[in-house]
């Protein structure tokens, strides 16, 4: 046969150090709690948010002492959970929440370009590589296919700046692109993602 | 034709909070402990 402990012993036990007390506490205001909780954010995992944190108020509190509401232990916690409630409206009005449904998924109206961190790192360690690889050209290829493909300047201001012909910077940007190739068959390089 | 709504009385399911959480909030309260220094207390969290 079941014995039925008040609160306020379950309290002084676990104040004593007796953490199953806890756990008969919880369970057995957890679905009013729950449901008053529920009952006014409309949402369970809201719900599920706002228990956990009431609980961990009412933890803290018992173990620092400062509890002091014996025989009134639900109400006590009611209170600190509606306290919640409210912080939690007063946040949610400061930031609105925007939930899609089913026909609708915010992320096709607002995306981000960025790669993410591994691909990141993917990118960072090929451009590396290729940088190693660029170093390894004859100085004239190099100059050009710095110019063209990472400062992004014209064959026309390639061949201002060098003092060589349109056509000689166009020959040497393919030799440089030639020789770029030979050097990654030949090593087996993988410079993909 | 009339509904006896008496007999679908099962179908409101109560609201609990998950046993996870509650597994959440038995290992927080083992692992927080409070500890007292001239006359100040101090959360510690033992992990």
């Amino acid at each position: 046969m079941e014995v039925f402990v008040d609160d306020s012993v379950l309290i002084k036990k676990y104040i004593d150090g007796d953490e199953r007390a806890l756990a008969t506490l919880i369970n057995r205001h957890n679905s009013r709690i729950s449901g008053f909780i529920y009952s006014k954010v409309g949402n369970r995992n809201i719900t599920e948010d706002i228990f956990q944190d009431t609980f961990i108020k009412v933890i803290k509190t018992l173990k620092r002492g400062a509890y002091s509401e014996e025989g009134k232990f639900l109400p006590w916690v009611m209170r600190i959970a509606h306290n919640l409630i409210i912080d939690h409206f007063r946040k949610t009005s400061r930031m609105p929440r925007f939930e899609g449904s089913d026909t609708f998924n915010i992320f096709t109206v607002v995306s981000d370009d960025k790669l993410d961190i591994e691909s990141q790192l993917i990118k960072n360690q090929i451009d590396c590589d290729l940088n190693l690889l660029i170093e390894e050209l004859p100085n004239d290829q190099k100059q050009v296919l710095i110019m063209r493909i990472y400062k992004d300047m014209s064959f026309k201001e390639i061949s201002e700046i060098t003092g060589v012909s349109i056509n000689t910077a166009l020959g040497r940007m393919r030799y440089a692109l030639i020789n770029l190739r030979k050097v990654i068959e030949k090593h087996n390089i993988a410079l993909t993602m | 034709m009339e509904n006896i709504y008496v007999n679908n009385n099962n179908t409101c399911e109560l609201i609990k909070a998950q046993k996870g959480t509650i597994e959440f909030l038995m290992n927080y309260s083992l692992s927080l402990d409070i500890i007292e220094v001239h006359g100040m207390k101090f959360e510690n969290n033992l992990n």
